[in-house]
């Protein structure tokens, strides 16, 4: 072999360039952005739980807790934490929520990904994300100043703000999301299913309720239940729409308060460790552990097709 | 394109012809499956036992459910075994008396037994569609047009993703569904059009060139387009 085939001044092939710097350097950086999300979800637990449990390991009582609405923790004489009430009320509100936002998102989904073509699909599209770019706090105003008043002249109540104001408020603001989630989940039903079933002369409607919808049960299970997430967490929204007072409702039009929105309004006018204090962090780790429960269920719902 | 053919009832009439020649095009057009992609345009005239399919008086339903359609790749519907069967009849006669309990289990054993797929199927009716060997997929999707009864069946290169032995099954079954049924055979494989089918179609970029009994076609071809395709010179 000719010494011209082989340059001499070739480079040594243990050589370690800026190229591999560079590559184990991004690395790394990768690595730290991935597992960033599991240490701030470590990390805020730990806070939470922290400062809630040393409530839950002296004036917490299980039974008043969950069994009682007597929620007065600032009383001088018996100070009570009774959180059925607030539990009731968020549950109520997000139940009201979903009947409004479950027919509104799973139509769009619908429309948008097996009936609208070309640009009215893109414009839809964008016009859904716009809408849940909208903040909580306009959404708020809108049901304070708007959905109060159409409410009290519409059902002639005396209260406008109440969990058909906070569910419809909260449903719109919930429908965005789930609308996106649900249309992904109809998209990933692949084309030829409905080729077959048109093949065999099924129409339109047939197709989307015969096939489609079946087939991408799971990914609207779990858009549903995301959505059942969003209306648990959100805050300030129903803080301004529920009417904030301490009630089991009775009727849609009784007016209820949530947990979040009792954590928001009261943590700011509490003394650090006091029982308050550590009250409202209860009720925050509680939050915590039914959101991160409700998504959790989303997400291994959504698996649950792709292992299929 | 611009084609002429005449297909004959009750045999199997394969369709060749180079890639893009325009042989699964012309197929699509007869149950107007095209018409899905928004963008086809059709014109002239097909007529499907003395209807003219572009009629706008016609029901694409009722076409359809005239017309079956067998595809490159088998597609089941992700639903049972049994509910794949039973799918057409749900859609067309909701309350037929075929689908009320064993009428139903009938109609579901009859169309199995047709495609040679009950035997092997029989114990887990239940079971994912999705779940089958190819060749059993596209079993299932020649028997789940039966129970309709479709005057003729379309097939789109039915073999193209089964192995040899798969092919040499379906290639049968197709072949035993003959006189009941009328088959167009859309084929990318010669041997296959010679194997099984009655009558053969050639064509070439969107043109229908020769048309005759297979065996004449192989034999004695009377184009030189056809004579030079059939011996290899091109496609």
């Amino acid at each position: 072999m000719s010494s011209d085939a082989f340059p001499t001044r070739r480079p040594a092939l243990d050589r370690l360039d800026g190229a591999w710097a560079a590559d184990k350097a991004a690395q790394v950086l990768m690595f730290v952005a991935g597992i960033s999300a599991i240490v701030f979800i470590l990390g805020i637990f730990a806070f939470i739980a922290r400062e809630g449990l040393s409530f839950v390991f002296s004036r917490f009582s299980f039974a008043e807790f969950f069994g009682s609405i007597r929620w007065a923790p600032t009383s001088n004489s018996n100070p009570t934490f009774g959180a059925l009430a607030l539990i009731v009320g968020t549950a109520s509100v997000t139940g009201m929520a979903m009947i409004v936002a479950i027919p509104f998102s799973l139509g769009a989904a619908v429309y948008i990904a097996e009936f609208a073509r070309g640009r009215t699909r893109e414009t839809l599209k964008v016009l859904v994300e716009l809408l849940a770019a909208i903040p909580s706090v306009v959404w708020g105003f809108i049901g304070l100043s708007i959905m109060n008043k159409l409410i009290i002249d519409v059902f002639d109540v005396s209260v406008g703000l109440n969990v058909l104001n906070a569910g419809i408020i909260l449903g719109l603001m919930a429908a965005p999301i789930m609308t996106t989630i649900a249309e992904d989940a109809l998209k990933a039903v692949p084309d030829r299913y409905r080729e077959a079933a048109e093949a065999m002369g099924a129409t339109r409607w047939q197709v989307i309720r015969r096939v489609v919808l079946p087939a991408a049960r799971n990914g609207l299970a779990s858009a549903v239940l995301l959505g059942v997430g969003r209306g648990f967490g959100e805050t300030m929204a129903v803080l301004m729409a529920s009417g904030h007072s301490i009630n089991l409702p009775t009727s849609i039009f009784d007016s209820v308060r949530a947990l979040t929105a009792t954590i928001a309004a009261e943590l700011g006018e509490t003394a650090v460790g006091s029982d308050h204090y550590g009250a409202l962090f209860t009720l925050g780790l509680f939050l915590f552990l039914i959101t991160f429960a409700i998504n959790l269920t989303a997400d291994l719902v959504v698996r649950g097709i792709r292992k299929k | 394109m611009d084609v002429d053919l005449d297909v004959k009832r009750g045999i199997i009439t394969s369709l060749i012809g180079p890639s893009g020649c325009g042989k699964s095009t012309l197929l699509r057009c007869v149950n107007r499956i095209n018409e899905r992609l928004g963008y086809v345009r059709t014109e002239g005239l097909v007529e499907v036992l003395g209807h003219d399919a572009y009629d706008p008086q016609v029901d694409l339903s009722q076409l359809r459910r005239q017309v079956g359609m067998v595809f490159q790749r088998p597609n089941p519907l992700p639903i049972s075994i049994r509910d794949n069967i039973l799918f057409g009849q749900r859609m067309h006669e909701p309350d037929s008396p075929d689908l009320a309990g064993s009428a139903a289990d009938d109609v579901v054993e009859s169309a199995l037994r047709e495609v040679l797929l009950w035997d092997g199927v029989k114990d887990h009716l239940d079971r994912a569609a999705t779940s089958l060997s190819l060749e059993e997929q596209q079993k299932l999707c020649i028997a789940r047009l039966l129970p309709l009864k479709p005057s003729l069946i379309l097939m789109d290169e039915p073999c193209s993703a089964l192995d040899p032995k798969a092919t040499a099954v379906i290639e049968d079954l197709i072949w035993k569904l003959r006189g009941d049924y009328t088959i167009i055979l859309v084929t990318h494989n010669m041997a296959q059009a010679r194997r099984a089918s009655d009558e053969c179609a050639f064509m070439l970029m969107g043109r229908m060139i020769e048309h005759r009994k297979t065996d004449d076609l192989f034999v004695t071809p009377k184009d030189q387009r056809t004579a030079d395709y059939i011996e290899g010179r091109y496609g």
